[in-house]
């Protein structure tokens, strides 16, 4: 686990730098959020459906979508599974069961609970797991869902991404009730509220909301609480609407990586050598495969940007 | 143990549909010879429901009061037959209906997804728009949702109102991804259906609710499907070209009776499947008699008429003898008391087509 949040780091960080560098025209970053992707993913088995909002990479990387994969849909060349058709970060992968990202919030809710439904109809030992941001807890989709899911008792985990933001709306202008975790309550579906930070503790909940689900086919809901400490893509600059000193306070207090890697160490798992090692690489890995992805596809990348 | 998802994919590819986008044979889009019992609309579409469900088992019907038999009849005896897990109530919520119905046809199932009346499908519309129709082209075709099929009854019934006798087509055929049906009787409704169901694409059908007990039909009891995407000439004729579709056919016939009588002899055609339209049918019909006239319930601006009109002025401008013709709705909501004032009439159409003859 440790190791897939630390890739998914150093992912975003080179994508990113990518788009301001004009390579890629779009990214969304994970930034805060990678306990509850690759924790949350890896409580999961392959038989699991996810249909994602667009802040999960996390999950697809840890089922085993490749570094090159990403780089492929980001730059929207032919190697692209999704053609080219969307923009960046808008991955898909049938063999991996992950649905293909759309941009629109919280669409993706009653799909999931149709898809669930099928896999109950057809008595799969699998469920369907769907991720949304407390600004998708608003949208109608949200309400649809979580009614169905319960009516039709169908095998589905809802997992909330309470980030505090919703691009520049914080929680206090996006609803007034206790979070989101009490609106499923409310539907009849069994909801809980973790520390979306604190990765063992993700794993441990999704694993059991997944043994729930599944035996007894009813929806579970998730909320896990953290803090988008990136923007909401490229196209924001967050410090226009929030402090500075804000960020930073999630960015090196809070930090889900660095409090795993805390946990680790202190079991003798892990050294500050394993971890520059683990970070170079992976850089290195990243860098060298994104030269040679615009090298194999030159039409596929903007003319006036210098390798 | 093999993934869900393949084996599913797998059993789908068996049955042709879904994951494929190739076209069933055409041999199998045939209306069957004669005979056939006496049915009107509602039983007709019942008796396409019973056989789609019973031909998949991965089939399923769901929507507002479906279960005892729904508000029109449509679906009486299904749920007794197929089972409750099979044939459904949902609760009272559109996009849930359809967004759920997507989610199923994702996994390779054939969802049939019953929206109560037309003009309640709107808050459906972002899962048709945004999620339906886009989905196998998003992803590369690595996914899609081709199994969902959407009944809704649509049109004038006479006393209807805003909320129950809308025309609201025109909204969806201007979607990429998605298909368009709309019968104008029981026989083309059963077969019409059955494509629909089996298309391995999302199909909005829209159902003429004014002839779910008026229009009655000879329709035979077997399978059966008729093609889409097929425009029929259903009268012959060398004066005018006449368009439309549903229910609106019957009285364009009776204008076309009428208009004969007057020494016009009008080509009347139903389009049967709206989007995508079979140009060329009408195209060659207008070739022959060169000139058009297009007739829907649907308020005249921006109704399908437009987009019919256009594409036929492109390819025949210089064949034309007089403008296209558009006799439709009033540019109004639906009125209750004015109905009879908002429809597009038998006289209206016979008006327009003597002017379009004689211009």
């Amino acid at each position: 686990m440790y190791t897939g949040m630390v890739t998914l780091q150093v992912l975003d960080t080179v994508f990113y730098e990518a788009q301001r560098q004009g390579r890629i025209s779009f990214y969304v970053t994970t930034i805060g959020e990678e306990a509850i992707n690759i924790a949350s993913a890896a409580a999961l088995t392959m038989d699991d459906l996810v249909f994602p909002q667009y802040r999960e990479p996390g999950v697809l990387l840890w089922r085993g979508f490749t570094l090159q994969e990403f780089a492929n849909q980001c730059f929207g060349n032919k190697a692209d599974y999704g053609k080219g058709r969307q923009m960046p970060i808008h991955y898909g992968s049938n063999k991996l069961n992950y649905f293909t990202v759309s941009s629109t919030i919280a669409t993706q809710l009653p799909p999931a609970v149709g898809a669930a439904y099928s896999l109950k109809m057809d008595k799969q030992d699998a469920c369907a797991v769907t991720y949304f941001g407390d600004g998708g807890s608003s949208e109608g989709d949200f309400h649809a869902a979580l009614n169905f899911a319960a009516v039709m008792e169908a095998p589905v985990i809802f997992i909330c991404r309470n980030n505090g933001w919703a691009i520049s709306t914080p929680t206090s202008d996006q609803f007034r009730s206790d979070g989101v975790a009490i609106r499923g309550q409310a539907y009849g579906v069994k909801s809980i509220r973790v520390d979306g930070n604190d990765a063992l503790a993700m794993y441990n909940t999704v694993r059991a909301a997944r043994e729930m689900a599944i035996g007894e086919q009813k929806p579970v809901l998730i909320e896990a609480m953290t803090y988008r400490v990136g923007h909401h893509s490229t196209s924001d600059d967050s410090t226009k609407y929030r402090p500075a000193n804000e960020i930073e306070w999630w960015r090196m207090q809070k930090d889900p990586v660095n409090r795993l890697r805390k946990w680790i160490e202190r079991n003798g798992w892990w050294s500050s050598e394993a971890e520059s090692e683990l970070r170079i690489d992976v850089r290195k890995q990243q860098e060298k495969l994104l030269r040679e992805t615009i090298e194999r596809h030159p039409r596929d990348y903007p003319e006036d940007v210098p390798l | 143990m093999a993934s869900a998802l393949r084996r599913l994919g797998s059993a789908a590819a068996r049955r042709g549909l879904s994951t494929a986008c190739e076209d069933t044979k055409k041999s199998l889009f045939q209306l069957p010879q004669a005979g056939g019992k006496s049915s009107n609309l509602c039983s007709a579409i019942n008796q396409a429901l019973h056989i789609a469900l019973e031909s998949d088992p991965r089939s399923y019907l769901f929507g507002e009061d479906v279960s005892f038999g729904g508000v029109f009849r449509c679906t009486t005896g299904l749920a007794d037959r197929y089972g409750k897990s099979r044939v459904f109530n949902t609760p009272l919520c559109e996009q849930g209906i359809v967004g759920f119905g997507i989610g199923l046809a994702a996994m390779g199932n054939r969802a049939i997804a019953e929206i109560q009346f037309a003009d309640y499908i709107f808050p459906a519309f972002d899962q048709i728009v945004n999620e339906a129709s886009k989905f196998r082209y998003r992803s590369g075709n690595q996914f899609n949702c081709g199994g969902l099929t959407i009944r809704a009854p649509y049109g004038a019934v006479g006393h209807g109102g805003h909320y129950h006798s809308q025309s609201p087509e025109a909204f969806f055929c201007h979607v990429p991804g998605i298909k368009v049906v709309i019968p104008r009787s029981p026989r083309q409704a059963k077969g019409l259906l059955l494509s629909c169901i089996r298309d391995p694409n999302p199909v909005v059908f829209f159902e003429p609710k004014w002839l779910y007990r008026q229009a009655i039909e000879e329709v035979p009891e077997e399978d059966y499907m008729l093609p889409l995407s097929e425009a029929e000439v259903i009268r012959e004729g060398s004066d005018i070209t006449v368009v439309g579709w549903g229910a609106q056919l019957s009285i364009m016939e009776q204008a076309c009776a009428g208009a004969e009588k007057e020494g016009i002899s009008c080509e009347l055609i139903d389009l049967k499947t709206l989007i995508p339209w079979d140009k060329e049918t009408v195209e060659a019909s207008v070739r022959k008699t060169g000139r058009l006239l297009i007739s829907h319930e649907a308020p005249v601006t921006g109704g399908f008429g437009a987009e019919i009109s256009a594409s036929i002025v492109e390819r025949c401008f210089l064949r034309l003898e007089a403008p296209v013709a558009r006799i439709c709705g009033l540019d109004t909501p639906f009125p209750l008391v004015f109905e009879p004032f908002y429809m597009p009439t038998k006289n209206k159409i016979l008006d327009a087509i003597k002017a379009t003859v004689n211009y």
